[in-house]
């Protein structure tokens, strides 16, 4: 609770620091590498100076790395004003980051492994708008992480800061088994089995033909593919175990002011979503879940350009279930999203002459929608239905190429805030694109009055 | 409820480009031409760069037509594309900026491009060869009509 104390003030507006572990906690995985790398070094070759040598540039990097995570950790301050957080950072560029309550979009923390062994935590504040920065308190304390995530929230919400954060009730979780079965099913798999099925017939076939040929180039053959194709299993057996590992004790709770996410194996993650924030839904049922009526739902937020944090933007897609049966689903967006239809029927299949243009994707493609939710679906193996709320629309696009022209069809296309998706029907008729244009505009605009 | 055009400057300022660019192709081809394979060469360059050029010309010339807007009640509706067509609804109050914008060339027309951003990264709703003072009114019109329209993400 000593920390804890000290973090207060900042939420009072002082200026305070980070926890004093954090360099420890944001090195800690590189120091790791530089002990496993050093201490064989050392004690394999004890008194000869030429190993201790090569030790240097090892231990260069490591101090380097101290010393920037230490200044690091010196230099950088928050507190939170009125209705804004501040982070003042950076050594030589200084950097003043403002981050105004009120479009805080989420607010998740982040535990690596290190930093729960330290018991530390990263809390994330997630803001809309371009060139806005992630907000990042790297590290406080657990407790503090917890306090500072709901005296957030509670700021996002417009309530006092000592609104304690509201209880979560359970609403879903996923079982590890059915996770881990469902990360295995994957259409790579199925490439990988096939590519082993030819070079093992490919194998069995060619040292008869070429067997009177003598020498062992059809044998070196079949090693290096061998060897080629083990290392594409072990690629997709660590993509497969780093699913499992984000994805793991995934569960979800509904509080009074938003979702509570959940999960991760060593890296654990907690994550919020304020009700109201959420831009698109989106249900993916890939091939080979299909049997077991498994899908996976998604959430998109209003976040800044993929691609700002290099792979951290990828990481902080919402998950609302990373597997789930249909009726899992269809609940479970029933929750997040009242009144929205988790299926289509053909009804809003587009015409007949479309199948010219989609062979492949026609039998999904399809839109419906009603007074506040859109719904459209697209794919080809793998159906992708994407649910936009009206009154989060930020434009609509009619599009059509010569192809579809002749076709006399057109593509629409409605974009929300989020980042991720745009719902998407296409080859539609042109005069039903037209029209929908004009009644979804008009629906959108009554949505957006009266939310 | 016509959609409006951009203004015939944008025409004469892209005819211009495609003369310039055309006479410094059919000058490069020519000589190109004339050098390699004599004087039939040289007439061969410069007949095919006339070619490209009539046939860029009749390009340009549907892409400028194609170009239209129609500000209605709540929302901008931007029309583009000659193979290619592309409609964009944007709600005034979702419209985030608006930027104008000119380049060298515009900017010796007297032209200008209003640009609209959203928050969703997809849209794009770009008008261009709008007469400068047309374009800085057109912004400002914008601008007001999505202040005083806007709501949340």
């Amino acid at each position: 609770m000593r920390s804890a104390s000290s973090q207060a003030p900042a939420l009072a507006g002082t200026w305070c620091r980070l926890h004093p572990l954090s360099p420890v906690a944001r090195i800690g995985i590189t120091l790791g590498v530089v002990v496993l790398v050093g201490v064989p070094t050392v004690s394999g070759g004890a008194g000869a100076p030429g190993r201790l040598a090569d030790l240097i540039p090892v231990a260069a990097v490591a101090v380097l790395g101290v010393a920037a995570s230490v200044i690091s950790w010196l230099v950088t301050r928050w507190r939170v004003v009125g209705d804004e957080l501040q982070i003042d950072t950076g050594l030589v560029y200084r950097q003043s980051l403002r981050f105004p309550l009120r479009r805080v979009q989420a607010v998740d923390i982040v535990a690596p492994l290190t930093a729960r062994l330290l018991g530390l935590a990263e809390v994330r504040i997630v803001s809309a708008g371009a060139g806005h920065q992630h907000g990042r308190l790297a590290y406080l304390s657990n407790q503090d992480a917890a306090a500072v995530r709901a005296q957030l929230l509670a700021l996002a919400h417009g309530l006092a800061a000592e609104t304690p954060e509201p209880p979560a009730l359970p609403l879903f979780r996923v079982a590890n088994g059915r996770l881990i079965a469902a990360s295995v099913l994957r259409g790579a798999w199925l490439v990988v089995i096939a590519v082993v099925v030819v070079v093992a017939i490919l194998a069995a076939v060619y040292p008869a033909a070429t067997g009177a040929r003598p020498g062992e180039s059809g044998a070196e053959t079949v090693a290096s593919l061998i060897s080629g194709i083990a290392t594409g299993i072990a690629a997709l057996g660590l993509d497969t175990a780093r699913s499992v590992n984000g994805d793991f004790d995934f569960t979800i709770g509904e509080a009074p002011d938003g979702l509570r996410l959940h999960r991760g194996l060593l890296q654990k993650r907690h994550e919020t979503i304020p009700y109201g924030r959420i831009q698109a839904v989106r249900v993916i049922q890939p091939l080979l879940w299909r049997p077991f009526g498994w899908a996976r739902v998604e959430l998109d937020v209003a976040r800044q350009p993929e691609g700002h944090g290099q792979g951290e933007a990828r990481q902080l897609a919402h998950l609302l279930a990373p597997v789930a049966t249909l009726d899992e689903a269809r609940w479970l967006i029933s929750r997040v999203a009242p009144g929205a239809p988790a299926t289509l029927t053909r009804a809003g299949a587009p015409p007949r002459r479309a199948v010219v243009r989609a062979p492949l994707s026609y039998h999904y493609l399809s839109i419906w929608h009603d007074q506040r939710w859109l719904v459209t679906r697209t794919g080809r193996l793998r159906p992708a239905t994407v649910i936009v709320p009206l009154e989060k629309v930020q434009s609509i696009r009619l599009e059509s190429g010569p192809l579809l022209r002749g076709l006399r069809l057109a593509n629409l296309r409605v974009d929300t805030a989020g980042r991720r998706w745009v719902a998407e029907a296409l080859c539609r008729d042109e005069g039903e694109a037209a029209a929908m244009v004009d009644r979804l505009s008009g629906l959108a605009r009554r949505a957006r009055r009266l939310s | 409820m016509e959609f409006r055009r951009p203004s015939p400057r944008m025409w004469i300022a892209r005819q211009t480009v495609l003369g310039v660019s055309s006479l410094l192709l059919m000058a490069l081809l020519g000589a190109l031409g004339a050098l390699l394979l004599g004087g039939p060469g040289g007439l061969a360059g410069i007949a095919i760069s006339l070619a490209l050029a009539v046939a860029t010309w009749f390009v340009e010339r549907g892409r400028y037509r194609s170009w239209g807007y129609l500000e209605r009640d709540d929302d901008l509706m931007v029309r583009r594309g000659l193979l290619f067509h592309r409609l964009t609804v944007v709600p005034f109050g979702r419209m985030q900026f608006v930027d104008v914008t000119a380049g060298p060339v515009d900017r010796l027309f007297d032209l200008a491009t209003v640009q609209l951003h959203t928050a969703a990264a997809a849209t794009d709703a770009r008008i261009p060869g709008l007469r400068s003072a047309d374009a800085a009114q057109l912004r400002d019109r914008l601008a007001a009509l999505g202040e005083a329209r806007t709501s949340g993400i």
